[in-house]
């Protein structure tokens, strides 16, 4: 059938050069059936087409009664007779109805009839019913050249609009009255018989998008991990085993220095665990470490404060991977002397009320270097190098404190697009008092330093609540759609200009 | 970190008006303070409203906690002044604290200290009492650790004793208050009172109460909740005696020193603080405030090798006096001498920071001097990875869940028991979501689904992370496992799906089937009665080694529709979750 048509249509262009109305061209074939006819020729440059639109009338049912029967008005002002008696209002609604109130009203109006007490009276000696005139016409020609009539009919809901659409068609660069079957794909049983070679192709729509693959995906703050990772792996760090969660507060707080009564191991900042609740033993340098937090040692003077071993011994998810690098560097200090550098990225937890930017664990990225040549000059000289690898180049450090590293220093970053500095992580060189408890000898120093791996992946990926990343709230679609994690490329809001920036202050 | 709140002009004009918001703004950077906010940059101020500095100062820096400290700090950092020396001065009349035996058992400290002939403004007086409620609020632990008490020497007569009553035998009228009342009395006064009653607790259920008294047994304090209405300190006050008790004896120093540091700045004789002297029930006693300075020695090789600079030891000393200390070269020696206002230095790494701050962060020289060290993967990392991609290039999609979760999303909600031999459970949570640590991703997992039900299915997740599982034979009673976790929802359960994942997971770990192989190390599906899955339709995972011994990696199987239903899921669910450690 839509072949045919094709063929009548180049056939009829053939011979007449151009189709003025698709309509009035091919009679009783559907507008929808010919479009499809003339958009396949049009794909094959055989034809080009035009879409003529036509407004027009068509008459309600009760058009259709007035136009047979005439007006409301016109058959109440027939029904009054002439001379002065006229006829009782109410003998008109018992003959016609409803149609007697609508047909009174407009006789009134028109001044056809008069009121005469409970009687209408003639006005007129006769009328022209206009009404049933203008529906006449618009059921002959499809409209009425008087605008108001056609108001006036669509008011009273006795006439509808109505498009009709047809096509003018002229001849299109690849002309022809031979219709070839265009093939749509590339086929195998094309190759084999080699009617490729003398296929058409339809022509392809390129700009669509294709079949989405469904494929498996990796989710974004781990994308962003393995970049991290790859930096630590070209600078010469060893990643740190930090597969455990739980520690005793020895390790996380004792052993770095951090005195017992410090805000950080308070009930509301650390999780302490009520089963399993304690270690059930320290590490044998535990009394180093008593000393050097009660009476000092290696040139402190201590926190000078009573030391107990059962708030060391009590248990605690780890609130920081500083932990574990305490653990690698008295690891280290069992053996002579080497340079050491260890990385970890993984879980730390803190006692948090959860809101769009603070979950109660995330992931902390840290690094820590051991080297007798350790300065702060040359941890600044590192992680200038370091975030430079992340597209971070412009590098500012702000004193700082932390318990357990001293001198400390906060990094900074100026943000282009922002326009202001933005902090980065913290770091510094850790104490003697808990490198040398933790066995090191004199003169090794160890710097570290330490960022979150959700800031910089909420920014990247430009995630504002946390929530929606880490945790079950995520959003599958998100993870499928964004982009491959390239941290010396600006994504998301770091790539933000200036003008954008405006909503981010 | 504390923040003050600074009045801007006041602090400008002391600094010799030479600094705008910006320029005052990289100043504390340089310093290691931080410009939180300028209230004029805020918006506009109201009529006669005047501009407040927020500053940041650092958790260890009690001697910036109020402007007298702030405004030295950085008046002798930027060199207009030089740091003052503070004195003991003797008084014409000594004063004297005497402790009771039964202090002991409650606040076993006390020190004090009088400030003579001070001159107070309304604005000094604002800061001497928002200077006591920061010390009170970081050093002083919220009070429990330590509490000041400040009083008008005049209204009150020497010597003093520090006592512990019954809370029925005290009675007196607290500060700005009219009614007389005793201990007992006093707890359930300020029961609703916003601020006095965080501290009740420090004292509530002691059969004794902690006191001060002057010599006609009126009472001065009752620490640490309240001071009395009779000694209050007002604006004309022209002498203070500061008496502070405590549970420690290092930090009521600290408290006491940087009090009288602060605030003998507005006495006549400026800088000069009259001592107090304890006597203890065992005769000891002892005389406070202790305003020497320490002395501790330290080398420019040192000091030079942590910052990462090459300074002369005069130019190493000329430094440190822009961070208010003094410091004597001796030799290859620097005798660095520590101000009553620095208890924060312990060791002299602390003196290296305040030399690489007098020298600016952001001026030492660059150098990377490191040694070089050969990079590695922690080898379970690696394994993970291994299985992460095989998981992702199967076609599943990776989340990350939270290893936190509520006692019923790891048991009641699996239809599991809870042996109590496998469960970290946690002390303080702030959140029925935060119980204890997850013993298995499959609960995270089901939650991610319901959260994603928007999308079409089926819906293919897994995830590859650590859950935590007791363990009494280790030090930390509990250790992590790797786990891999994998699910398939649809609208049928499909356990062929999760099945065939799980064939390619071992196949990329070199583990065959017991179906196409008899001997080497190979996995087995084990029908099991495992109640998180459908009758029928769950397994064991075994491994089975080359010996023939064997281990159980974990389980796979239709969930069963009652899981489903308390995860409020329609969908069937496949899933398999197994250990991956012994494939290290």
């Amino acid at each position: 059938m839509s072949e045919e048509l094709k063929l009548t249509i180049l056939k009829k262009l053939d011979s007449e050069g151009s189709i003025e109305d698709t309509t009035a061209a091919f009679k009783g074939v559907s507008e929808e059936v010919v479009l499809g006819a003339l958009k396949s020729l049009e794909s094959q440059e055989k034809v080009a087409y035009v879409t003529l639109t036509t407004e027009f009338w068509t008459i309600e049912a009760e058009g259709k009664d007035q136009l047979e029967n005439g007006s409301y008005e016109a058959r109440i002002f027939e029904a009054v007779p002439a001379g002065s008696q006229g006829i009782a209002i109410k003998d008109l609604e018992a003959k016609f109805g409803k149609v007697a109130k609508l047909g009174q009203g407009k006789c009134l109006a028109n001044k056809w009839v008069k009121k005469d007490g409970d009687s209408l009276v003639r006005i007129a000696d006769s009328i022209v019913d206009q009404v049933k005139a203008g529906l006449e016409t618009v059921h002959a020609t499809g409209t009425h050249p008087s605008k108001d009539t056609i108001k006036d009919l669509k008011r009273r809901k006795l006439i509808k609009a109505n498009k009709t659409v047809s096509y003018a068609v002229s001849k299109g660069a690849q002309f022809s009255t031979e219709l070839k079957k265009q093939a749509t794909d590339l086929t195998m049983e094309m190759m084999q018989s080699g009617a490729w070679k003398s296929a058409e192709f339809k022509k392809f729509n390129f700009k669509s998008l294709g079949v989405n693959p469904n494929g498996g995906k990796l989710h974004p703050l781990m994308k962003v991990r393995e970049e991290f990772r790859q930096v630590f792996f070209e600078t010469g760090f060893e990643e740190m085993p930090t597969n455990n969660f739980v520690e005793s507060s020895f390790w996380n707080f004792d052993a770095l220095f951090v005195p017992q009564q410090h805000a950080a191991r308070d009930l509301q900042d650390t999780f302490y665990l009520k089963d399993p609740a304690v270690a059930s033993s320290l590490p044998d340098f535990w009394k180093t470490v008593k000393d050097v937090h009660e009476k000092g040692g290696y040139g402190s003077i201590g926190y000078r404060y009573p030391w107990s071993e059962d708030e060391a011994k009590r248990l605690v998810l780890r609130t920081h991977t500083t932990a574990v690098s305490a653990h690698m560097l008295n690891k280290l200090a069992q053996g002579p002397y080497r340079p050491a550098k260890y990385f970890s990225i993984d879980r730390v937890y803190r006692n948090e009320t959860v809101d769009a930017t603070h979950l109660a664990e995330f992931h902390q990225v840290e690094g820590v270097i051991a080297d007798k040549n350790m300065s702060l000059g040359s941890l600044i000289a590192f992680l200038d190098m370091f975030f430079k690898k992340m597209g971070m180049s412009d590098l500012r450090f702000k004193p700082t404190y932390n318990p357990y590293t001293e001198p400390s220093m906060e990094i900074f970053s100026y943000h282009e697009g922002l326009g202001k500095w933005l902090e980065l992580g913290n770091s510094g060189m850790f104490r003697p008092e808990m490198l040398r408890s933790l066995g090191l000898e004199e003169g090794v120093q160890v710097a570290g330093f330490g960022l979150s791996l959700e800031r910089p992946t909420m920014f990247k990926y430009d995630v504002s609540n946390i929530r929606e990343l880490l945790g079950h709230e995520v959003d599958l679609g998100m993870i499928a759609r964004n982009p491959a994690c390239r941290l010396d490329k600006k994504m998301g809001r770091e790539a933000l200009q200036r003008s954008e920036a405006v909503d981010e202050i | 970190m504390p923040t003050i709140d600074i009045d801007k002009q006041e602090l400008f004009d002391y600094l010799g008006n030479q600094f705008d918001t910006a320029s005052f703004r990289e100043l504390c950077f340089e310093f290691g303070i931080e410009l939180e906010e300028d209230s004029s940059e805020k918006g506009q101020l109201a009529e006669g409203e005047r501009a407040q500095l927020k500053i940041d100062i650092p958790a260890n820096r009690y001697d910036l906690l109020c402007f007298e400290g702030v405004s030295r700090a950085l008046g002798v950092f930027l060199r207009r002044e030089d740091p003052p020396t503070y004195k003991v001065v003797p008084a014409a009349e000594p004063h004297r604290i005497t402790v009771s035996a039964e202090c002991a058992q409650v606040r076993p400290f006390v020190v004090g200290a009088v400030l003579r002939g001070v001159t107070l403004t309304a604005e000094r007086y604002q800061s001497f009492i928002d200077l006591q409620d920061k010390l009170h609020h970081n050093l002083c632990k919220k009070r429990e650790l330590v509490s000041i008490g400040t009083h008008d020497l005049d209204t009150v007569e020497g010597p003093f004793t520090y006592e512990a009553q019954r809370p029925e035998d005290i009675q007196f009228v607290p500060l700005n208050q009219t009614e007389s009342m005793n201990g007992r009395r006093v707890i359930e006064f300020y029961e609703d009172d916003q601020h006095i009653k965080k501290f009740l607790h420090i004292i509530r259920d002691s059969p004794v109460y902690p006191v001060v008294y002057d010599a006609k047994r009126r009472v001065m304090s009752l620490p640490p909740l309240i001071n009395s209405e009779h000694s209050k300190i007002s604006l004309d006050t022209r002498n203070i005696l500061i008496e502070i008790t405590a549970t420690d004896l290092t930090k009521v120093n600290m408290t006491l020193n940087i009090l009288v540091t602060m605030f003998s700045k507005y006495c006549n004789e400026p800088f000069t603080v009259e001592p107090v002297e304890v006597v203890y029930p065992d005769g000891k006693k002892f005389v406070y405030p202790e305003l020497e300075q320490r002395l501790m020695a330290t080398t420019g090789e040192y000091l030079n090798g942590i910052v990462g600079i090459e300074k002369s030891n005069d130019e190493i000393s000329e430094l440190l006096k822009k961070m208010s200390l003094e410091a004597e070269v001796q030799g290859d020696k620097i005798n660095v001498k520590l101000p009553a206002t620095r208890p924060d230095i312990l060791q002299e790494c602390d003196i290296a920071e305040d030399l690489a701050i007098a020298f600016g962060y952001n001026r030492i020289p660059r150098v990377q001097n490191n040694e070089a060290t050969v990079a590695a993967p922690h080898p379970l990392n690696k394994l993970s990875d291994i299985v992460r991609r095989e998981i992702a290039l199967a076609g599943w999609t990776e989340a990350l869940t939270l290893s936190l979760c509520s006692h019923d999303n790891n048991f009641a909600h699996l239809r599991r028991k809870d042996n109590g031999d496998e469960v970290v459970v946690l002390e303080n949570p702030k959140s029925s979501e935060n119980q204890i640590c997850r013993t298995l991703l499959l609960p995270g997992l089901l939650k991610t689904v319901c959260e994603n039900k928007r999308y079409a299915l089926p819906l293919r997740v897994f995830e590859v992370s650590d859950v935590v599982l007791k363990n009494a034979a280790v030090e930390r009673g509990a250790q992590n496992q790797r786990h891999a976790c994998a699910l398939y929802a649809s609208n049928e359960a499909r356990f062929e799906i999760v099945q065939g994942l799980l064939d390619e997971v071992m196949k990329s770990l070199n583990v065959v089937s017991v179906v196409e192989a008899n001997k080497g190390v190979r996995y087995s599906l084990e029908e099991a009665d495992i109640p998180t899955y459908l009758p029928g339709r769950g397994a064991n995972v075994m491994l089975i080694n080359e010996d023939g011994s064997s281990l159980e990696l974990g389980t796979i199987g239709i969930l069963h529709p009652e899981v489903l239903g308390n995860f409020d899921l329609k969908t069937p669910v496949s899933a398999f979750e197994i250990n991956i450690e012994p494939f290290l």
